[in-house]
């Protein structure tokens, strides 16, 4: 693979806080290598601010290879840029070539309030997993693992559909703000799972009543959320959800309070 | 101060049995008056305040990042030991015992490890139990693998997403008790100190991430779940906000720092590609199960893999450790690809490098893939084509990551690899309780020093996150706090409040006071530099005395020039930061002393000076057969207890991979 180096320029939010009203800054980086992952770039970037005094742009990352889903930008217009199932970290500067422009964005969702700049308040996601994302086993409680054969198709799609990691680029990219996918997968992963079965009604309804209560939108079968995720969540997960709730809603369940 | 391990008597497989039947119990209605705060939502944190949550106690969890499931415990991809024996090959709770002391080169406590191995198969049915969707088999039963240092197949996993997997199960668990209201959680928020009180530990200052406010929260004891502190070396596997400051605090006030200089370099990580690089990514140690490591048999070699004939390779773990071959454990195998390197042997661009190859896999499980489907005599293309989709099927999403990042395909051209900082298995000193040397603060997880001794065998480090969490501390917590059912919750207007909330804001003025030329990464950076060159994979007596000199200049550079840009009171990811690095220069000196004073090779701790002919390490037993457990005195000044490890069931001998 061929190296370069090539020089940028970023347009990025800047926002001072939730309250405050935010605006695009322009900014110029020079000799950015093609092997620099984007945030990298973002590093050399906020290392050239300091230097000329000025505050570094926030942003929020952690574990840089794809799977703690910290990391949350809004790159020329799609949610963690343009590489397929792909996180912001792990999308590399051998994208872009010398004298391109990058428009960066915080992820832009009724639910997800910006903190400052690039970083939003993703808590909502935390309490729809309160409203039931789980299963209900106390420690010790449990029998031994083999007890319960798992068929593996099934085993294997509430693999793939417990493979979100939590990012809300699914919200982003969604014209409504919906956070659907994201239910969906949650809901999916248990409902698969014979040890789910109990709670499977009362988590879809509860799960789902959260998620209007915190304001995401609703779902309109668009699928940007499925084109946009970093981890290829798929679809399919939200056609179970609606037949998880509506079989909820039509047999009586055991909905909690 | 006599150092107490706390280990119950009695025959080491009934020693657990003996402790929980014997330990104290709070009643229920006394649990709910107790409060309990968590430090970390990592495996160790989120499955101990799911546990304690469940049992009634009063719990508060912190954790740095904006969810509690975004702690590094979500990056472990490789798998969980558990003695379950399902393959049955000979697995027992004795034999994980057996390898996890022998892995550790024999500088780990007998009795704690015993008793993870024997609640590792618990750890398994809680996880399944909670819908974690561990590999399955066509029957339906769960899937294992093999990892280094071992000879049976015990480990479960998860794709290469096991931590994940494990994490958001411990997470949901701990959700739910906030949605019962038994556990507060406190996001975006760091821990600054601890506060003491009458000999105590009962509290802690935190600072509000968004806001920049300082808070006090009282407990009748603290958590520290807080992982480990390789990123001292600034380039390490751990994420970027990974730290050592929640421990470090705890070891000014007066919690002894165990082993500090043990740490786990992983010899399968992707190398260092510019000055750019911000952190290191680990390609999962199941790799080794089937990719074979090799390097050309010619110095400075410049012809590309492919062109390289099969007897000019040089599969020097296959010809070193016969026995183990690729699969031997991490130090020793990153030690020989350092050897091999330094030899002038090494790979790609920079030379510091070492192949990882999957030719023969692909090939191997072609075969066996076209026989399956009963095509006789498959011509090559077909069997490399079936060969790619099984291992796609095993490890396509470690692949995936290795092209996003080299923009190399390595179903096509060997992955180039090489060691990197993963993991330290020091931490602060614990008794068999997990309680520090500071009465009511407990220390679970990697952030302990505990359960690997000098080395940490694969797949062990989240069984002993969740074995602490899950099944140790609500049992030995309990222990102690019903010798407190009587302590009230103290109010947080406490002198002793004030007095730890003033030291903290203090400590901030006069950072963001210095005004200084050179950033918080600049700093941090060098600190990384002078840690990887001398108290890195190979030490020696020279270079670890100018590290601690050059250590206690870079400190004084950092406070007198650093610049932290912004005000106290906001979002200020730079100061954040500043309070990180300014502990870890204080640690970098303390682990090289540390490494200075342990004159022998063990584990992950490689002493050039103690070596064999054949460039083993040589361990000493007569005089180091001890945990160093270190007080801290003052800036610079630190006192050496040691603990003397005392092996009543496994035999110490040389550790042979051969």
């Amino acid at each position: 693979m061929e190296h370069y180096t090539m020089n940028l320029t970023l347009k990025i939010w800047k926002q001072k806080n939730c309250k405050e009203r935010g605006r695009f800054e322009t900014y110029q980086v020079k000799n950015i290598s093609s092997e620099m992952s984007f945030l990298e770039m973002f590093d050399v970037l906020n290392e050239q601010l300091i230097a000329e005094g000025k505050e570094p742009i926030a942003f929020d990352h952690d574990c840089r290879e794809g799977i703690c889903g910290m990391c949350s930008m809004y790159i020329n217009g799609r949610a963690h840029g343009p590489w397929h199932q792909t996180t912001t970290c792990q999308l590399h500067m051998r994208e872009y070539k010398d004298g391109d422009t990058i428009v960066v964005e915080p992820w832009r969702a009724k639910a997800f309030p910006v903190l400052k700049d690039l970083v939003v308040d993703r808590t909502a996601f935390d309490r729809i997993i309160q409203a039931g994302g789980y299963i209900s086993v106390n420690t010790g409680n449990a029998v031994d693992a083999n007890a319960i054969p798992i068929n593996k198709q099934d085993a294997d799609e509430s693999f793939a559909a417990a493979a979100c990691i939590g990012c809300g680029a699914c919200v982003a990219a969604c014209p409504n703000a919906s956070a659907m996918l994201y239910v969906s997968a949650k809901v999916s992963q248990l409902a698969l799972l014979t040890q789910g079965h109990p709670e499977r009604k009362s988590r879809a309804l509860n799960m789902v009543a959260q998620m209007d209560k915190e304001g995401f939108g609703s779902c309109t079968n668009i699928g940007a959320c499925e084109a946009e995720c970093p981890k290829g969540i798929s679809l399919e997960n939200i056609a179970r959800l609606n037949r998880e709730y509506i079989g909820a809603v039509f047999s009586g369940s055991e909905e909690k309070g | 101060m006599p150092l107490v391990s706390k280990i119950p008597a009695g025959p080491i497989a009934e020693k657990w049995t003996t402790y929980k039947s014997t330990c104290k119990l709070v009643n229920p209605a006394n649990k709910r008056q107790l409060e309990v705060i968590v430090i970390g939502t990592g495996l160790a944190g989120a499955s101990a305040a799911a546990s304690l949550g469940e049992l009634g106690y009063k719990v508060k969890t912190f954790c740095f990042q904006d969810s509690p499931r975004r702690a590094h415990s979500i990056a472990a991809q490789g798998g969980i030991n558990a003695a379950k024996n399902y393959q049955n090959d000979g697995d027992s709770t004795y034999r994980l015992f057996y390898d996890t002391v022998k892995g550790g080169d024999y500088r780990a406590r007998e009795g704690n490890v015993y008793r993870l191995a024997e609640v590792s198969a618990s750890i398994i049915d809680q996880c399944v139990a909670q819908g974690v969707p561990f590999a399955r088999e066509y029957g339906g039963l769960l899937s294992n693998r093999s990892f280094g240092g071992t000879q049976v197949q015990r480990t479960f996993y998860a794709a290469g997403q096991t931590g994940q997997q494990l994490l958001i199960g411990a997470y949901q668990a701990q959700e739910r008790q906030i949605a019962l209201g038994n556990v507060v959680q406190y996001s975006r928020h760091e821990m600054l100190e601890i506060v003491m009180i009458d000999g105590k530990v009962r509290g802690i200052i935190a600072r509000d991430l968004v806001t920049g406010k300082l808070e006090r929260h009282f407990g009748h004891a603290v958590l520290l779940c807080t992982g480990g502190y390789g990123n001292v070396f600034y380039l390490s596997t751990n994420a970027m906000g990974s730290n050592v400051t929640a421990i470090w605090k705890a070891h000014k006030k007066g919690a002894f720092f165990g082993n500090p200089c043990f740490t786990q370099i992983h010899p399968t990580c992707i190398p260092v590609s510019g000055d750019h690089q911000s952190k290191l990514t680990l390609m999962s140690e199941s790799l080794r199960n089937d990719g074979r490591i090799w390097v050309p048999k010619k110095q400075g070699e410049t012809r590309k893999a492919s062109e390289i004939p099969e007897e000019e390779r040089d599969y020097y773990l296959e010809r070193r450790y016969p026995a183990f071959g690729n699969l031997v454990p991490r130090d020793v195998a990153s030690r020989a690809a350092k050897e091999r390197c330094d030899a002038g042997y090494g790979v790609g661009a920079s030379k510091q490098a070492v192949y990882l190859d999957y030719a023969y896999a692909i090939e191997r499980y072609g075969k066996i893939e076209a026989n399956k489907q009963g095509i006789a005599n498959a011509d090559k293309n077909t069997t490399i084509k079936l060969g790619k989709e099984v291992v796609a099927e095993k490890y396509g999403n470690l692949f995936e990551m290795y092209e996003k990042i080299t923009g190399e395909n390595p179903y096509e051209i060997p992955m180039r690899i090489y060691p990197a900082v993963h993991y330290t298995m020091g931490g602060l000193w614990v008794d068999y309780e997990l309680q520090t040397t500071l009465p009511g603060l407990y220390c679970l997880g990697e952030a302990n020093f505990s359960d690997h001794g000098a080395n940490r065998l694969g797949a062990s480090a989240l069984m002993q996150g969740l074995a602490d969490g899950y099944f140790v501390i609500p049992y030995t917590l309990g222990n102690n706090l019903a010798d407190d059912i009587r302590t009230k919750a103290i109010p947080t207007d406490h002198p002793a409040f004030v007095a730890a909330e003033k030291e903290v804001s203090d400590r901030i003025e006069k950072l963001m006071s210095i005004k200084g030329t050179e950033s918080v990464e600049s700093f941090h950076k060098r600190l990384g530099k002078i840690m990887w060159d001398k108290c890195g994979m190979a030490r020696n007596e020279k270079g670890l005395k100018e590290a601690v000199e050059e250590i206690r200049a870079l400190r004084k550079e950092f406070w007198s020039n650093v610049r932290i840009p912004g005000e106290i009171e906001e979002f200020n990811t730079e100061l954040d930061k500043a309070n990180r690095v300014a502990d870890f220069i204080e640690l970098g000196e303390l682990m090289c002393m540390d490494a200075l004073n342990r004159n022998e090779s063990c584990g992950g701790h490689f002493r050039e000076e103690y070596q064999t002919e054949e460039g083993e390490a040589d361990r000493r037993d007569d005089g180091y057969m001890y945990v160093a457990a270190w007080e801290y005195k003052g800036e610079s000044n630190f006192e050496i207890h040691r603990e003397e490890l005392n092996y009543e069931v496994v035999h110490p001998s040389a550790r042979s991979y051969k």
